[in-house]
């Protein structure tokens, strides 16, 4: 292995790594928040990559009706828990809110999907679409257990994830997509040609956590999340509501997953079930981050995608062997180091 | 709850009654078992597709196709298998899709004594020296007929030094097992071989090291448009060779995926996906148009998959097994079943879609080189290499 081979690989590792860093920053975000393991994020990179697939075929992707159908089950949800406490004047804004403006946006997308659009459009219209996902998602599955144990919430996200996956068989077909590369240029860098894609996918991951790092440090609503992440009960106390919390946490992993998809899209073939695949390995960079450090999930992640490239070059055979053990060493160190906080002492 | 248990009860009683008529008919009773969902659903689907434009009368006999789906996982095919066995009492059983689910349901059905057709590819199915494929029979080529042709092709073209990349499954490995064989007796030496997953999100690190050994031509053992990924990677890597690839990958969403990058790669096919190039003294022309004229009248233009084709060929053998059987016996029998087949074993020059089928008792496969030619993609079309 020469120079140029080791620095095509580094470039390759850190393009991986800057994707699962985004999914493991969302798995941790989702995770402090609602003690949600989000195993469906994969699903959301997945539904990303295909629906913008299906936009640039000019067919409209079966992300809108499933949209439609959530809208219409979280609106129902929404009547009768108004209903239920005896609020049924609030029923038109909560069912405008839960059902119309999802449905809106699927009327739009699937009004133009058999338009030519500039690609911004559909990049546009893509995330839209997933984005509205996570919330009735976190409105129709996981709000009714949102106090279960850390234990059932996986195991309805593992349900979760099967049942996204099946979807994904049913609407997008068993072949995979790629989506056409943002730039096909590259840059001469002394003698390595790095190129611009890749280029663009690290820049954008960094652009978003950068943004994110605002909306945290800087809002109300980023605050709020904070400290729900920090404390549930004491954040419910002092007027922050959980359900909002929740929907909107879902909301912020969904726009980062449906980015995931779209960076993912140009550089490999994204099939309805390599989901699960890639929000393993970005969960592999949660761990190493304890599900609780920003910082060191992003780090965590760039070093999964470095070793999964150098891995595939000297032992293509054991690559996923090689990244998963990784978590083991990981995992002792942590239970070694870190004093385990009672949270849960309801 | 009580209107759910007077529900079921009446589910149970409809069940029950289409089993009987079922039985009293005395139809035949085909149970097709393949891989419609999960990793290998991109082959089973359009087997799927092919069992629903089947007639539902041969030879003036009813047919009843019951068709299960066992989600490319082997438990599941074998629990079909039984379930077929036992409670449908079926005379023949056409599956699965794939190797693994295939070799585990042999053997069910030899325990059971009921005639298979197999639509996966590996010979050790239809191994002779296995007294258990006695009731086994398979119609797609096996990867030895086919790893030949690609040496073959190679050679011709003066390649000394290959490079291979598969899958890291029985599909990889059984390519590469076979390509190694026939590149030694054609003199090809093969100076680097690498594996990755259907799922990786790069090759990037095997096609690096692939293109430092610097071979003359490249082997990929994918099936599907996974194949699409090393490939794609090899050309951003500039790599100047001859590409290859298993026919696996001939299906139209592979040439949707692999684009522009596909241009001059070759692989060997059975021919009824090219047939209308194919000259009309070729005897496949006339039948693989039958079948593909009636899968694309309901499934669209172009929507043709040589995996289809192997489903229909198991059609074909069983259409022409059939009216033999039933003079010996009747349907839903033990002697029936025997009958059917001795009736398959004594199959001669069949002309199906895929190939010319003879059958012995120690070949049940086949197929000979008629089952195969060499294709070229050339700006997103299959084209006869002549």
């Amino acid at each position: 292995m020469d120079f140029s081979i080791a620095a095509l690989l580094a470039q390759d590792g850190i393009t991986n790594g800057a994707i699962y860093a985004l999914l493991a920053l969302a798995l941790v975000l989702v995770f402090t928040v609602t003690r949600v393991i989000l195993i469906p994020s994969g699903e959301f990179v997945v539904y990303g990559t295909l629906t913008l697939a299906g936009f640039q075929l000019g067919k409209p992707p079966g992300t809108i009706g499933l949209v439609v159908a959530m809208a219409a089950i979280a609106g129902i949800m929404e009547a009768v828990a108004c209903v239920r406490r005896g609020e049924s004047a609030r029923i038109p804004r909560q069912v405008a809110l839960w059902t119309g403006l999802p449905v809106a946006i699927a009327a739009i997308a699937a009004w133009l999907a058999p338009v030519e659009l500039p690609f911004w459009a559909q990049l546009a219209l893509t995330l839209a679409l997933v984005t509205v996902l996570g919330p009735l998602l976190y409105r129709i599955v996981y709000q009714p257990v949102a106090e279960a144990t850390v234990l059932v919430l996986l195991i309805v996200s593992v349900a979760v994830h099967f049942v996204l996956t099946g979807l994904g068989l049913a609407f997008f077909g068993a072949e995979g997509s790629r989506t056409p590369a943002f730039s096909s240029e590259s840059i001469q860098v002394s003698d390595i040609n790095v190129s611009v894609q890749s280029l663009l996918v690290v820049g954008t991951s960094i652009a978003l956590i950068a943004v994110l790092a605002l909306f945290f440090g800087r809002t109300l609503y980023g605050k709020a999340l904070r400290a729900t992440a920090l404390n549930r009960i004491g954040a419910r106390l002092t007027g922050i509501s959980p359900n909002l919390a929740g929907a909107l946490t879902f909301t912020l992993a969904a726009l980062m997953c449906a980015f995931c998809g779209v960076l993912i899209g140009p550089i490999t073939t994204v099939y309805y079930e390599s989901g699960f695949l890639v929000s393993l390995k970005g969960f592999v960079g949660a761990i190493i981050g304890g599900m609780v450090s920003y910082p060191l999930a992003a780090a965590g992640a760039l070093l999964v995608g470095l070793l999964e490239a150098y891995a595939s070059y000297f032992a293509s055979g054991f690559k996923e062997v090689i990244v998963f053990t990784l978590i083991i060493p990981v995992l002792l160190w942590r239970s070694f180091t870190s004093h385990h906080q009672e949270e849960e002492d309801e | 709850m009580k209107a759910r248990h007077t529900l079921s009860a009446l589910a149970v009683a409809v069940l029950a009654a289409t089993g009987l008529t079922a039985a009293a008919r005395a139809d035949v009773n085909v149970g097709v078992t393949l891989s419609a969902t999960g990793p290998a659903a991109s082959l089973g689907i359009p087997e799927k597709n092919t069992f629903e434009i089947l007639p539902a009368t041969i030879a003036g006999e009813k047919i009843n196709w019951i068709i299960l789906d066992d989600a490319s996982d082997t438990t599941k095919a074998v629990t079909n298998t039984r379930k077929l066995i036992t409670e449908d009492k079926v005379d023949l059983i056409v599956g699965s899709t794939i190797t693994p689910n295939s070799l585990a349901m042999v053997d069910i059905v030899s325990e059971a004594e009921v005639p298979m057709i197999s639509m996966a590819a590996s010979a050790r199915i239809v191994d002779p020296a296995n007294p258990k494929t006695r009731w086994v029979f398979k119609t797609p080529q096996s990867d030895a007929l086919m790893a030949d042709a690609i040496a073959v092709s190679m050679k011709a073209s003066g390649v000394k030094t290959m490079g291979y990349i598969g899958f890291n499954d029985a599909y990889g490995e059984g390519w590469l097992n076979e390509i190694t064989k026939s590149a030694q007796i054609a003199g090809i030496k093969i100076v680097a071989a690498e594996k990755y997953n259907r799922n990786d999100t790069s090759v990037t690190g095997q096609v690096l090291k692939l293109v430092s050994a610097n071979p003359d031509a490249i082997l990929i053992g994918a099936a599907g448009t996974p194949g699409a990924t090393p490939q794609k990677e090899l050309a951003a890597r500039g790599y100047k060779g001859k590409i290859y690839q298993t026919h696996g990958v001939a299906n139209p969403d592979f040439l949707r995926v692999v684009g522009k990058d596909g241009n001059g790669t070759i692989l060997p096919i059975g021919p009824m996906l090219v047939y209308e190039q194919l000259p009309d003294s070729n005897p496949l022309k006339k039948s693989a148009a039958e079948y593909i004229t009636k899968y694309e009248a309901k499934y669209g233009k172009d929507s043709r998959s040589t995996f289809g084709g192997h489903a229909w060929d198991a059609y074909v053998l069983f259409a022409n097994a059939l009216p033999s059987a039933l003079k010996k016996a009747k349907p839903g029998t033990k002697e029936f079943r025997v009958a059917l087949r001795d009736a398959l074993e004594a199959e001669k020059e069949v002309v199906a879609s895929h190939g010319v089928y003879t059958m012995t008792p120690v070949d049940h496969n086949g197929l000979d080189n008629r089952a195969r030619t060499m294709i070229r993609i050339d700006n997103g079309k299959w084209v006869l290499v002549k």
